[in-house]
């Protein structure tokens, strides 16, 4: 049987919006894989952390504050720091086009905003999960 | 349901029959020729909408008892006699970023164009009572709002404004009573009376734990302080509004309209009976008691919607024996649904905002923001505020609108659907009470379940194309997103982390360590902790510092991760 797809969905910082990330957390798991949500406030070091503890495939990090710059980046470069070069890293939220060449730079694959079908992000992590 | 004396049993009948005879020779005659574009039309709380409404769907009703006049029980119509044609609502923009004073700037360019009240936004540090040099601040400096950190701060974002006259409101919960002492506060040493300011606090935390999440204290010390803001508010800031209970929040984490109205109503007289257990009088807060709500896409579920809301409160306020009108009408502010606004094709976000705000004029409200354009992409720039602004504007002078009170009262569709939400909510008073109570509820994760579960049929109505959305699934258009977007003052946080320093080394920390002390003891014992806080702020206790205070004797609250 091939092994399901794990996938931690994130909710890094203050921000206290988590519509988003509930439905993505629910939409992934109805596309058949594991499905971990850390609930709200977390840090880059506890998401690396449950990341780690979990052996997460992908990891789902939700921001609609505006901070995700400063706080995506923690996250990813932790990561780089831990050696987990495997984990596919995915962002959503309320982030301008700006900032989606620079946050792809520094590791994270794919940006979805306001508007995404669900399927495209469960067909993005098949696409692009390493296993 | 019995039919109201108001009508004639025959001529009802008789309606009864005819209807029956059109359904049958015209309307389904047509519909087997010319199918209707879907087999169910419902609207946003699945509720079934029926092909036309006609006397007999109202017919339980009694003009008098159930709808009545504005400005007299039960209120459905209207809180004032005159309505709008007394006095328009109060535009009131919700907005802050980065700091106090960029956001003053914007304040005053808001009046210029002829904003009538003021609303503060802040940022999440802010929101949980962090100051901006706090490490779990990282990132959040002005991003969501404005950072106010201490008294200083407040200082700058009103210098220049008329807080005498101007009134403001503050989405604030958590931290609600410090921040709420730094406007007291500003307004003393401005030599301005506490009779003479006058504005809004949201201070509601069920809400916080049911949707919107900037929760610091666990449920019974927070609803303490609240009940504290309540009993300092009527006596010694009469005008100021002690809270706002918000559907808004609970509506954007992807409620129905009939959840959030009865979430809503349930979280408002939960804190009647916490205030009057207290001993409070009832009718000496409880016309201090403001709401909040969303003005979302279906048209009339939303007009019907604050409707139904004057009417449940004022009969809920009766039955807890309030006497005055004050205490029984409800006073709201409606700002347009975020949620519904759409990256793609930002400007025509305008159109949806007209539409929202509408429904929010034509269902009474008081006060209204009209969501900008880009909101969906970033904090609004000044040109897309300006013509939020306007867009209220124009509703206001040129629409006619607000020409006569209650418009589309007696409309069969609009009185048939208040009063089904107002049956809807009842349904969810019981199961609510069932479950123990509003508190008990929450530590279940029953609003936060019922509430996902709205949000991601939501979600996939729209994806599966059983709802639309312009330019998302339906009408797209594959081009590049061209709208100005708000750039922030690099040297704000900097400036903001300096300020605190300053005011830190330059304070007289003695007394301000007493004034902490004091505050400490009180908020182990059971007074009123307003007086205290006061004292805090006003020897330049930060937002953090004083939150600590609170945070060693309360608690922190944490929530389970339900999706």
């Amino acid at each position: 049987m091939e092994q399901k797809i794990r996938v931690l969905v994130a909710k890094p910082g203050l921000d206290g919006h988590d519509r988003g990330a509930k439905i993505v957390a629910r939409a992934l798991r109805d596309a058949g894989m594991e499905v971990v949500y850390t609930g709200l406030h977390q840090t880059a070091e506890m998401i690396v952390e449950t990341a780690i503890q979990e052996d997460v495939n992908v990891i789902g990090l939700s921001l609609l504050s505006g901070a995700h710059m400063t706080l995506f980046m923690d996250v990813t470069k932790l990561l780089k720091e831990k050696g987990l070069d495997d984990v596919l890293v995915i962002g959503g939220g309320i982030i301008p086009e700006k900032d989606i060449p620079k946050l792809k730079k520094v590791g994270v694959s794919g940006v979805f905003g306001p508007g995404t079908h669900c399927d495209d992000i469960v067909d993005f992590i098949r696409k692009n999960v390493k296993k | 349901m019995g039919v109201s004396s108001m009508y004639d049993k025959k001529e009802l009948e008789n309606l009864i029959r005819k209807k029956e005879e059109w359904n049958k020779n015209c309307y389904k005659k047509h519909v087997s020729k010319h199918a209707e574009k879907k087999k169910h039309f419902r609207n946003l709380s699945s509720l079934d909408i029926d092909n036309i409404y006609t006397p007999d769907d109202i017919s339980h009703l009694n003009y008098e008892k159930h709808i009545g006049f504005p400005g007299i029980y039960p209120f459905l119509r209207g809180i004032h006699p005159t309505m709008y044609r007394g006095r328009l609502w109060t535009m009131r923009q919700f907005s802050g970023f980065g700091s106090a004073e960029e956001t003053n700037k914007r304040y005053k360019y808001l009046l210029e164009h002829g904003e009538t009240g003021l609303s503060v936004a802040f940022d999440y540090p802010t929101l949980y009572g962090y100051d901006t040099d706090h490490k779990l601040s990282r990132g959040e400096f002005g991003k969501c709002g404005v950072a106010i950190s201490s008294l200083k701060d407040m200082e700058i974002l009103f210098s220049g404004i008329p807080i005498n006259k101007v009134t403001t409101s503050m989405t604030i919960n958590g931290p609600a009573a410090i921040v709420w002492a730094f406007y007291i506060a500003n307004a003393e040493n401005r030599g301005i009376n506490k009779n003479d300011i006058g504005g809004t606090i949201q201070n509601d935390i069920l809400k916080e734990y049911i949707a919107q999440k900037s929760f610091i204290f666990p449920p019974e010390p927070s609803m303490r302080l609240i009940v504290d803001t309540f009993e300092y508010g009527y006596k010694e800031v009469p005008r100021w509004n002690t809270i706002s209970i918000s559907g808004y929040h609970i509506r954007e984490a992807g409620s129905t309209a009939v959840q959030e109205l009865a979430f809503t109503l349930g979280d408002g007289v939960e804190y009647v009976k916490w205030a009057m257990e207290r001993g409070l009088k009832i009718d000496d807060f409880a016309p201090r008691l403001s709401f909040f709500f969303n003005a979302h896409n279906d048209f009339f579920e939303e007009i019907a919607k604050y409707r139904a809301a004057r009417r449940i409160w004022s009969q809920e306020l009766k039955k807890l024996g309030a006497k005055k009108d004050r205490s029984l009408f409800m006073r709201f502010h409606t700002q347009t649904a975020g949620c519904t606004l759409t990256a793609q094709q930002p400007e025509i976000n305008i159109t949806r905002v007209t539409m929202q705000a509408l429904s929010a004029v034509l269902g009474g409200t008081q006060s209204l923001h009209t969501n900008s354009m880009d909101e969906a992409l970033a904090l609004p720039s000044e040109k897309a505020a300006r013509i939020a602004l306007r867009t209220q504007q124009i509703i206001a002078e040129e629409s006619g609108v607000t020409n006569t009170v209650d418009p589309l009262g007696g409309s069969y569709y609009i009185e048939w659907l208040t009063d089904k939400m107002v049956e809807e909510t009842y349904k969810y008073f019981d199961k609510v009470e069932k479950l123990g109570g509003v508190i008990p509820a929450i530590e279940k994760g029953f609003f936060q379940r019922e509430i996902a579960e709205s949000a991601y049929k939501y979600q996939k109505e729209i994806d599966e194309k059983e709802r639309f959305m312009v330019g998302v699934n339906k009408y797209q258009m594959d081009e590049p997103i061209e709208i100005p977007i708000l750039k922030m003052d690099e040297k704000g946080e900097e400036r903001q982390i300096n300020r605190l320093k300053n005011l830190r080394k330059n304070r007289n920390n003695s007394k301000l360590n007493r004034n902490l002390d004091n505050l400490r003891k009180a908020a182990e014992g059971d007074k009123n902790l307003m007086p205290f806080i006061l004292g805090c702020v006003h020897s330049y206790a930060t937002l953090g510092e004083t939150c600590d205070v609170l945070r060693r004797v309360f608690g922190e609250y944490t929530e389970p991760a339900i999706y």
